[in-house]
């Protein structure tokens, strides 16, 4: 009850600040960037962290779920709400295909399968006319709003942790931990990490409608691999296997992004040096696989 | 066919290079189960270095090959005492994620200190002459990059199969334990593969340099990424497996851009990745190693 208050009164305070024009255009970008990152950090987290299964196509997923969200609203004139169900959809659809085959191989493999898979929807997307070719879509209509923005973020997020508490989200941890136990305990470890895989993949494509109904443009370059290396960052930080460290993670990557706006080599250079020292010092990532709460203080 | 001939001639130098970036990959890979992902960025300095000693230094191609093999050898053995050894014992996954570390480590340090902008290798290093063989162009590029990739290979089989160190190497990537307790210093080994395989990049980043006339510091990616491919079409961990691989994604990378659309041609190359990795995981020479618990 008292989260629940929280959210909205953040909610409110926020949407307050907006419409009087205490958060210029600078700081919505931010905050838009912000809980689409967290989206991307905590689906891919699932998959990473809780699944233990290393994908790094996500880019390739939130392309899938930016462009067909854009051809429903740009070019079949549909309502926005037609168009975020297509893209996950389209997305989750995407990951079901891909996870079949792929994720009968095992770690590092599955990596390489996974970037491949990423880089040839970001192919293929460049050599379809219809939506633009290389250039990309311009002039799309910004639709996607703080209300938007926000109750997408707290669904995502539910929607996810409740999954992990589930008895899937057991199953799923399991195979993490060790497959062949998993396995021989009867898990069908193949539906597992296929359905973790397809969650993720869906709330990717979320955050790829979000993401292109509020920055005018998209085009494949956009979601190459080095996108999807910006959300590994984030899941590696906040710590494979924990939601709230993805959260944390994702806020403070984008405030980094943010504040090195001017110097893009420095912020590479950053997420390269946080990624190796992290895995050196700290393998289990910031947070572990603990939870970040606010009874930890009382 | 006299186009199908002239398309397998292009594709050869172009697989010469993705041979020897692959076996880079597949040495690293033999020894210590590691996905290298920045063996590309390697191969990309090695470039640097040697576009730097041509136009800075005026030498001629040969030199600057060398001293791009020796910096880009004592680079790769400093990257794995310095991000490697320390997670010689944790998960394959932490290891891939710092390899992917220091590969963009690599690219943006290159950015930062030199750059993004593309630089052309300079021409005068390489005066092109072109040959008609029965209709079949073939330019003193191409052979210059065949030939010094066999050469490189050859003397890469020597190493392995007639010196002590590759002895040592074989032995370790065998069974590391086992090695370990026949006197076989493991470090001192897994840093001469390091050296060898960046060696063998840098000269490859040099002969990219020649291939196509441009370096820039994010080259390395793409060639890296399809050099991979190659070593795990040859089956990853093995040396001849890589250098047949390399020679047939270059082969098809060609055929591909010759016959369908070049746009097409990275994803044909990840397309053969995942085929294999579906079809026959181990590779074209690998063996199939039930999983034990």
């Amino acid at each position: 009850m008292l989260e629940l208050a929280a959210l909205t009164a953040f909610f409110m305070l926020v949407q307050y600040m907006i419409t009087v024009g205490i958060l210029n255009q600078y700081y919505q970008i931010n905050l838009t960037s912000m809980c689409i990152n967290i989206i991307l950090a905590v689906s891919l987290n699932l998959i990473n962290g809780f699944t233990g299964q290393l994908s790094l196509g996500h880019a390739g997923f939130m392309a899938v779920g930016a462009y067909s969200s854009v051809v429903m609203t740009q070019m079949l004139g549909q309502p926005f709400i037609i168009g975020i169900l297509a893209a996950c959809l389209s997305a989750a659809l995407a990951g079901f295909v891909i996870g079949v085959p792929t994720l009968r191989l095992r770690g590092d493999y599955l990596a390489i399968a996974t970037l491949g898979f990423g880089e040839i929807i970001r192919v293929v997307l460049q050599n379809i006319d219809y939506i633009g070719g290389p250039a990309g879509i311009v002039g799309i209509s910004k639709l996607t709003t703080w209300t938007w923005l926000f109750a997408g973020t707290v669904v995502s997020t539910l929607v996810i942790v409740n999954l992990i508490n589930s008895s899937y989200g057991r199953a799923i941890i399991s195979i993490r931990e060790d497959e062949i136990a998993s396995e021989v305990m009867g898990i069908n470890t193949t539906r597992y990490k296929v359905l973790a895989f397809v969650v993720g993949a869906l709330f990717a494509g979320f955050a790829g409608a979000l993401y292109a109904h509020y920055f005018y443009i998209i085009k494949p370059e956009t979601f190459s691999f080095l996108k999807s290396f910006d959300v590994l960052v984030m899941v590696v930080l906040g710590g494979l296997g924990s939601t709230t460290g993805a959260v944390i993670a994702a806020v403070f990557i984008t405030v980094l992004t943010a504040a090195l706006q001017t110097f893009p080599a420095v912020r590479m250079i950053l997420y390269a040096l946080i990624l190796i020292i992290v895995m050196i010092y700290r393998p289990q990532g910031l947070m572990g696989n603990r939870e970040f709460s606010l009874k930890i203080f009382g | 066919m006299l186009e199908f001939f002239q398309q397998a001639v292009n594709g050869l130098s172009l697989g010469a290079i993705y041979a020897l970036i692959a076996l880079g990959y597949t040495m690293v890979y033999g020894i210590i189960l590691l996905i290298n992902f920045a063996h590309g960025d390697i191969m990309m300095v090695g470039a640097y270095v040697g576009f730097f000693s041509i136009s800075l230094l005026g030498s001629n191609i040969l030199v600057a090959m060398i001293f791009a093999m020796v910096t880009c050898a004592v680079l790769g053995v400093l990257i794995e005492k310095i991000a490697y050894k320390p997670l010689r014992n944790s998960t394959r996954i932490a290891a891939l994620i710092t390899a992917i570390g220091v590969s963009l480590f690599l690219e943006y340090i290159t950015i930062f200190l030199l750059g993004a902008t593309q630089r052309v290798f300079p021409a005068s290093a390489f005066p092109a002459k072109y040959y008609n063989l029965m209709g079949i162009v073939i330019s003193n590029k191409d052979i210059f990059i065949i030939v010094s990739a066999v050469l490189l290979m050859i003397v890469l089989h020597y190493i392995i199969k007639r010196t002590r160190t590759g002895k040592a190497m074989r032995a370790v990537s065998l069974d590391r334990e086992a090695a370990v307790l026949m006197g076989i210093s493991v470090d001192r080994t897994i840093s001469v593969t390091f050296a060898i395989g960046s060696s063998l990049a840098a000269a490859a980043g040099v002969l990219v340099g020649v291939y196509y006339n441009t370096i820039n510091p994010l080259m390395g990616i793409i060639p890296g990424l399809k050099a991979f491919v190659a070593a795990v079409l040859g089956g990853i961990g093995i040396i001849p497996g890589a250098m047949v691989g390399g020679f047939v994604m270059g082969i098809l990378e060609t055929m591909v851009s010759g016959y369908g659309s070049s746009l097409y041609r990275d994803a044909a190359a990840f397309g053969i990745l995942i085929l294999i990795l579906l079809v026959k995981p181990t590779g074209l020479f690998g063996k199939n190693n039930g999983e034990k618990v």
